[in-house]
């Protein structure tokens, strides 16, 4: 039960992109195309899960018990580097097709706020080993969802006439704002 | 070779030309969420600024030394060192600070405005110039956080810098203080400033035709114009 409520808050009611405002930049950047949008999606769930499941190894086996806790910013940030570098080769290696569908966006999840965020949020709530990967699902759940559906308005969007000075990120902004109310409707949820 | 720029120019440029927030579009994370009260906007700013000016006087210094291979590990290391002081600094004397700006102080780390500079300035200039340039779009940050935070704050809780300003008649605006209310503001923002730049070139376009008309020039192409740089 009490997975369940990380998993739908993550995913819904706190959502990384809309409440959070964690993953801005892919979420403006990435959310021209529904296929891509996807692509992206998927990429940053995978690289969230292992996140959540490297650090809270890193920090519960080794930073907590050398107190070393003070170096988490770094040591955190290099992980999440070498993890994205790893998965980029290792997908290169298994499946070609699927490397080159994700291709271009895996360097770009490295600096994506979203991955840091959840490695620092989840320590700092002292998630146990089981919670921080439910909320890594439901993080990537929640950013995957609200990326295809701003993708999704985006492609009718294309065909509206908006103010030439609006086009572009700023339009995008707006809409996101009308998406964060709608998500709020999930406030009564938990 | 680029005609060198003069130094003031490489401050005052980060303030609107190159403005991080509205121009580049880079840290939009932390512009939308910390935005709530004008409180958390000046702190939030000045952090980044200090980890900017710092680490970019620090890439200047060792450009030179880091391969260019393993150059954006380098400057993430450096990167989040600085943060970490910040992060610890605020933690010991502003406790109550760094609680309600929760994880996005350790988030400055990948915040793209330090990055993107230490890639398209620090790593090719040298320590002076780059100073300036961080001193500049941090100045930049500073004036869109205090922008946004000083709306956002004075419609949804009628008050800037926690005083009071609007009559207690006036109900906030509580969208505001919402989520929602920080992609509204920031779009609507990022278009006025676009609109603003947009009227400025066509009234600088219709300019130079009505000129060159005066002096009786009859072909004006587009490649013209392009050439006078509007």
């Amino acid at each position: 039960m009490e997975l369940l409520i990380i998993f739908i808050s993550a995913a819904l009611v706190n959502n990384f992109v809309l409440s959070y405002f964690l993953g801005i930049c892919p979420f403006i950047g990435v959310s021209n195309k529904t296929s891509s949008a996807i692509s992206m999606g998927m990429a940053t769930t995978f690289v969230l899960v292992l996140t959540a499941i490297v650090s809270w190894l890193l920090y519960n086996l080794i930073l907590v018990p050398y107190k070393l806790e003070f170096l988490q910013i770094p040591s955190f940030i290099l992980v999440i580097a070498a993890l994205v570098q790893f998965v980029e080769m290792f997908i290169k290696k298994v499946s070609q097709p699927l490397y080159r569908a994700l291709g271009i966006f895996l360097p770009l999840i490295t600096t994506n706020c979203a991955i840091l965020g959840l490695a620092l949020l989840a320590s700092m709530r002292s998630y146990g080993f089981l919670e921080s990967i439910v909320f890594g699902i439901g993080a990537g759940v929640g950013f995957t969802l609200a990326l295809v559906i701003m993708a999704g308005i985006r492609e009718e969007l294309d065909l509206a006439d908006v103010p030439k000075s609006f086009r572009g990120a700023p339009i995008t902004l707006i809409v996101a704002g009308i998406l964060a109310l709608a998500f709020m409707g999930f406030a009564g949820m938990i | 070779m680029k005609k060198q720029v003069t130094l003031t120019k490489e401050f005052t440029k980060g303030l609107w030309e190159i403005n991080p927030i509205l121009k580049q579009i880079l840290g939009t994370c932390p512009t939308l969420a910390v935005t709530v009260s004008v409180m958390n906007g000046i702190a939030m700013a000045l952090a980044t600024t200090f980890v900017l000016v710092f680490s970019s006087l620090l890439i200047s210094l060792v450009r030179k030394l880091i391969p260019n291979q393993v150059r954006i590990a380098a400057y993430i290391v450096i990167i989040a060192s600085f943060v970490t002081i910040v992060d610890l600094v605020m933690k010991a004397q502003f406790p109550e600070l760094s609680k309600s700006l929760g994880p996005f102080i350790p988030l400055i780390v990948v915040n793209c405005i330090i990055l993107g500079r230490a890639e398209a300035f620090a790593s090719k200039n040298n320590p002076l110039r780059s100073v300036l340039d961080a001193l500049g779009n941090g100045a930049g940050f500073f004036i869109a956080l205090m922008v946004m935070s000083g709306i956002r704050e004075i419609l949804g809780s009628r008050s800037f810098l926690g005083f009071q300003v609007l009559p207690s008649a006036f109900e906030p605006w509580l969208i505001m203080i919402l989520p929602a209310g920080a992609f509204l503001v920031f779009g609507l923002l990022m278009g006025f400033s676009n609109m603003y730049v947009d009227r400025k070139k066509n009234l600088e376009r219709e300019a130079l035709i009505a000129q060159y008309k005066r002096v009786g020039r009859e072909e004006i192409t587009d490649n013209v114009l392009k050439e006078a740089g509007v």
